[in-house]
């Protein structure tokens, strides 16, 4: 049987299914461009749900995101931060959390300096905009207020008693507690099958039973991040009337059910801004040419071909495939892009894991102008049709840094407000 | 200054790897108490780094048959002893395109001479037997070489010798000096290294079992008449079993001649390159691409293949003229020396050999000690089955998931996913396990199971298993969190060498995790605002 093709008219095609992607596509539907949106990864659900701009530089925390934005502006201007001035990071971070907001799912305004978000295993994050779900922990720590810790029989790698007990210089007066979810008793938990189940008035009513007889003197209490998938900000809300004290969540490790919340937020909010989105397909070539750019997929059932007068390449790094690498040499998996190569393989990672300066592995990438179009060896712009954003960009490093969102937002903001000057012409 | 805290003993064994814990268990049966003790904890020298290979003695075939046969006794003895310990898997040499003829011409002679079985094969044989060689095999022979969990033979000598007469295992106690009176070893001065606390063992017998350490612990009793040589072997680990048994190349021993299976996983080794300094081996990044080059002449799979870790062991090496002029030659392989010499009475060192002949090293070397201590009571380890433990089975890839599997115990929640560890085995390993009586740490659960040693090598299983210590209140204070980022820096030595290809996301993804989750990069930073 002969495969048949789909034919896609886009203004925008953004390769790409993680934060610089849905960003992209945000910010390109705001200025009214035409966006096809294709990817295949899951790694947004790898994440805390916090939104980092710029936390640490060479491992010293920074309290204020503005001015460490300012120093890298000095010391590192090719990282991509230091390309995007600060009223476009501020305006790119507003549009993409009042995107968040009409698709149901609250976040903090940016501010002038860094919350110090909490950690699952008591330590705290400079971050500069968190879930609503997550802010009454942070206020709740920096007042030492009393709090109920919880945690679930069969759940896996979140522990109240170790929250509290690393917690405790800082924050005395945490009491853990052990629960079995109700309706899930001895038998292993998941986060998202409990936030699931906590969607439902029965389900947040036989939780709330359970927790309310100890709840004594606190007036907080902060549980693993499961207060449901869809609209968490009503959940706790309903759920704080029914016990009576203040909730927050707290990350927990992947997959975790803030990343998820962030996936599904996207897969429905993005469509019905007139995104076409193929969230489970991989592009398997992009051919830019003369005229139009041609992306094409195979997918189950038929071929796609998507043809737009612009390409973003958001494909990350090496865990969602938009880096590989064999035992010689680092490459970009889709155009060939150059990746500048620091030498052997003995190269690419200090011998320290945890060293400050990090690896020079997570500094790799594609290298890009001021209007974020990809570089060749020539150091000449590879095509007017292709910019790149995220994590594949060269000269950061998202991890230690504490700038993954920050990255993918600025570069996803400025990129696409490129794209928009060209085809406006 | 407070006073040391003391033991007393009949026999101090220093160093906890295989030769060690044998001597314990083979003075043990002959109702002599010990303490072992190991600056870190068990097998943490050559013992531990090694390809688990239970020599069938064709590889020294060729060259040594005296050797040989020594294998080959020993061997066949612990496939009976110790079956639980051991993979019966078979084995075969086969020599490619460019090997020389004639080494492989001679090679069943050799055997022959030694009184190793061997089998020709030809190489479609060999290739039905091992898919993953390649076209250019040229001859092939069976041997009945094996495999053998070093870890668990380690736990059950330790556990077997517990269980006998309450002999104890000491583990992270270093010796620093020795009070010696009169030609006579008094007392055994040693560190807690964790603590930092003094530590007083008085013995009547002190063995020096202490592997590539033994020079330095006989000249801190002033015993010059040791004289090793250290030979790092690296070898690394793949993601999946490659071949069914072990399969060595049919030429002179060189890099990346051997693969040996290990469970679910299969080992590739090894270089060899002599170093300075026992206690500063890596693995480095042009070993394991030598190994993996050479390797892939035999079996061109190795090039596709994922590799998860890279690790080294340090071999101590005789030199001739310390062991004829000062030592008394027990074998070819290790080295027995009495110390008399030296003008001590009561200490012994034994080092060298493999761990194929640890039994044997073990008894030579108890011997003489039962001998000095006046025991009459004859050597039982060459008849007396090694008795397993419930909680010293959980070193052997694919066990506790074949475990888990089999029990589909709902509220039995598996901390390690690649290698299947249930919180079960985490609990009787505290329990029940040699050195459970001192205080367990992440690390010492790893050492004692597969955890931390899966595709993931430490990524997420670190996290989850420091949140169930917790949980069991076998962690209590911040020191958890420094245990867990201890761990993964060390673990990270023998990951760093082979991240490419696949095994890079997973490493891209832990450090996600044990940076942006954990904040292990930062940790002790967070003052108040």
């Amino acid at each position: 049987m002969k495969r048949a093709t789909r034919r896609i008219e886009a203004d925008l095609a953004v390769i790409g299914t993680g934060m610089a992607g849905f960003a992209a596509s945000v910010f390109a539907r705001g200025r009214g461009l035409e966006v096809a949106q294709v990817g295949h990864s899951g790694a947004i659900a790898y994440t805390t749900g916090y939104l980092d701009l710029l936390g640490a530089i060479e491992g010293v925390a920074w309290d204020d995101p503005w001015a460490a934005l300012a120093e890298l502006r000095r010391d590192a201007p090719e990282h991509p931060l230091a390309r995007v001035p600060d009223d476009d990071v501020r305006a790119a971070f507003g549009a993409f959390i009042e995107a968040l907001g009409g698709m149901g799912l609250g976040y903090t305004a940016p501010g002038a300096r860094n919350l110090r978000a909490l950690l699952p295993y008591g330590g705290r994050k400079p971050t500069l905009s968190v879930p609503l779900t997550m802010l009454p922990g942070i206020e709740a720590a920096d007042a030492k207020a009393p709090a109920l810790i919880l945690d679930f029989d069969g759940l896996q790698g979140f522990s109240a008693r170790e929250f509290a007990i690393n917690s405790a210089e800082h924050w005395p007066g945490l009491r853990p507690l052990r629960l079995a979810f109700p309706g899930m008793e001895a038998r292993q938990v998941f986060p998202e099958v409990m936030a699931r189940a906590l969607e439902t008035r029965a389900g947040q009513e036989a939780l709330a039973a359970l927790i309310r007889p100890h709840l004594g003197e606190a007036r907080y209490v902060g549980l693993p991040a499961i207060l449901g998938m869809q609209a968490p900000d009503r959940v706790r809300a309903a759920m704080e009337d029914l016990i009576g004290a203040t909730l927050f969540e707290i990350p927990t490790m992947p997959p975790a059910v803030p990343g998820i919340r962030l996936r599904e937020l996207f897969e429905r909010g993005l469509p019905a801004m007139g995104v076409r989105l193929e969230p489970q397909l991989k592009a398997s070539r992009i051919e830019l040419g003369a005229g139009r750019a041609r992306v094409l997929l195979h997918g189950p059932m038929e071929d796609i071909e998507i043809e737009a007068e612009a390409v973003l390449l958001a494909t990350g790094r090496f865990l969602s495939g938009g880096l590989g690498s064999d035992r010689e040499r680092v490459f970009e998996t889709l155009l060939g892009l150059p990746v500048a190569q620091p030498g052997s393989r003995e190269a690419w990672h200090s011998a320290a894991y945890f060293g400050p300066r990090g690896h020079a592995i997570n500094r790799l990438g594609v290298a890009v102008d001021g209007r974020f179009h990809p570089l060749g060896e020539d150091g000449a712009v590879v095509n007017d049709k292709l910019h790149a954003a995220g994590a594949l960009l060269a000269g950061q490093d998202w991890v230690r840094e504490r700038s993954g969102a920050g990255v993918a937002i600025a570069s996803a903001w400025a990129a696409v407000r490129a794209i928009a000057d060209r085809l406006r012409g | 200054m407070s006073a040391p805290r003391g033991y007393e003993t009949d026999v101090l064994v220093i160093g906890a790897g295989a030769t060690g814990s044998g001597v314990m268990r083979d003075l043990a049966l002959r109702g002599i108490h010990c303490i072992l003790i190991d600056r870190r904890d068990l097998n943490a020298g050559a013992s531990g780094g090694n390809h688990g290979l239970l020599h069938s003695g064709a590889r020294y075939a060729a060259t040594d048959t005296e050797t040989a046969a020594e294998c080959r006794r020993e061997s066949e003895l612990l496939k009976r002893l110790a079956p639980e310990c051991i993979d019966d898997c078979g084995g075969i040499f086969v020599a490619v395109e460019g090997d020389d003829p004639g080494f492989a011409a001679r090679f069943p002679e050799a055997c022959a001479a030694a009184g190793i079985p061997c089998e020709a094969l030809t190489p479609e044989e060999a290739r039905a037997r091992e898919p993953a060689l390649g076209a250019s095999v040229v001859a092939a022979y069976a041997v009945p070489d094996a495999t053998i969990d070093p870890f668990r033979l380690v736990l059950e000598n330790v556990g077997h010798a517990r269980g006998l007469n309450q002999s104890l295992y000491l583990p992270h106690i270093e010796v620093e000096g020795f009070e010696v009176a009169q030609g006579t070893i008094s007392a055994t001065l040693c560190r807690d290294t964790r603590s930092g606390e003094a530590v007083r063992i008085a013995a009547r017998q002190v063995v020096n079992a202490a592997g590539a350490w033994a020079q330095r612990i006989a000249r801190l009793a002033g015993c010059d008449d040791v004289h090793l040589v250290y030979s790092k072997g690296t070898l690394i680990i793949s993601n999946t079993r490659i071949g069914s048994g072990v399969i060595n190349r049919l030429r002179p021993p060189g890099d990346g001649d051997i693969l040996v299976p290990g469970g679910t996983v299969s080992i590739l080794g090894t270089s060899s390159v002599t170093v300075s300094d026992p206690g500063d081996a890596h693995p480095t990044h042009a070993e394991v691409d030598r190994i993996l080059t050479e390797g892939a002449a035999m079996l061109p799979v190795l090039r596709e293949t994922r590799f998860v870790r890279a690790f080294c062991g340090v071999r101590p090496l005789l030199t001739a003229s310390g062991a004829e002029a000062d030592g008394r030659k027990a074998s070819r392989g290790f080295a027995l020396y009495d110390h008399r010499g030296e003008g001590i009475s009561n200490f012994a060192t034994v080092t060298g050999g493999k761990l194929t002949t640890f039994r044997l090293m073990a008894e030579k070397t108890a011997d003489l000690v039962a001998r000095r201590l006046g025991n009459t009571a004859p050597c039982r380890t060459a008849s007396e089955p090694l008795p397993s433990g419930a909680a010293l089975r959980w070193t052997e890839p694919g066990a506790a998931a074949r475990d888990w599997f089999a029990r589909a115990d709902a509220t039995d929640t598996v901390l390690c996913e690649c290698e299947m560890v249930a919180r079960s085995a985490v609990d009787e390993i505290l329990a029940e396990a040699p050195g459970a009586e001192d205080r367990m740490s992440l690390r010492a659960i790893s050492l004692r199971s597969r955890i931390g040693k899966g595709a993931c090598q430490g990524g997420f299983c670190a996290m989850r298993v420091t949140s169930y210590l917790y949980d069991r209140g076998v962690y209590d204070s911040p020191d958890g969190l420094a245990q867990m980022r201890d761990f993964i820096e060390a673990r990270f030595k023998g990951v760093r060498p082979v991240l490419w290809g696949a095994q890079l996301p997973q490493a891209e993804l832990a450090e996600a995790l044990h940076i942006g989750l954990a904040g292990l990069d930062m940790a002790g930073q967070d003052e108040e605002p």
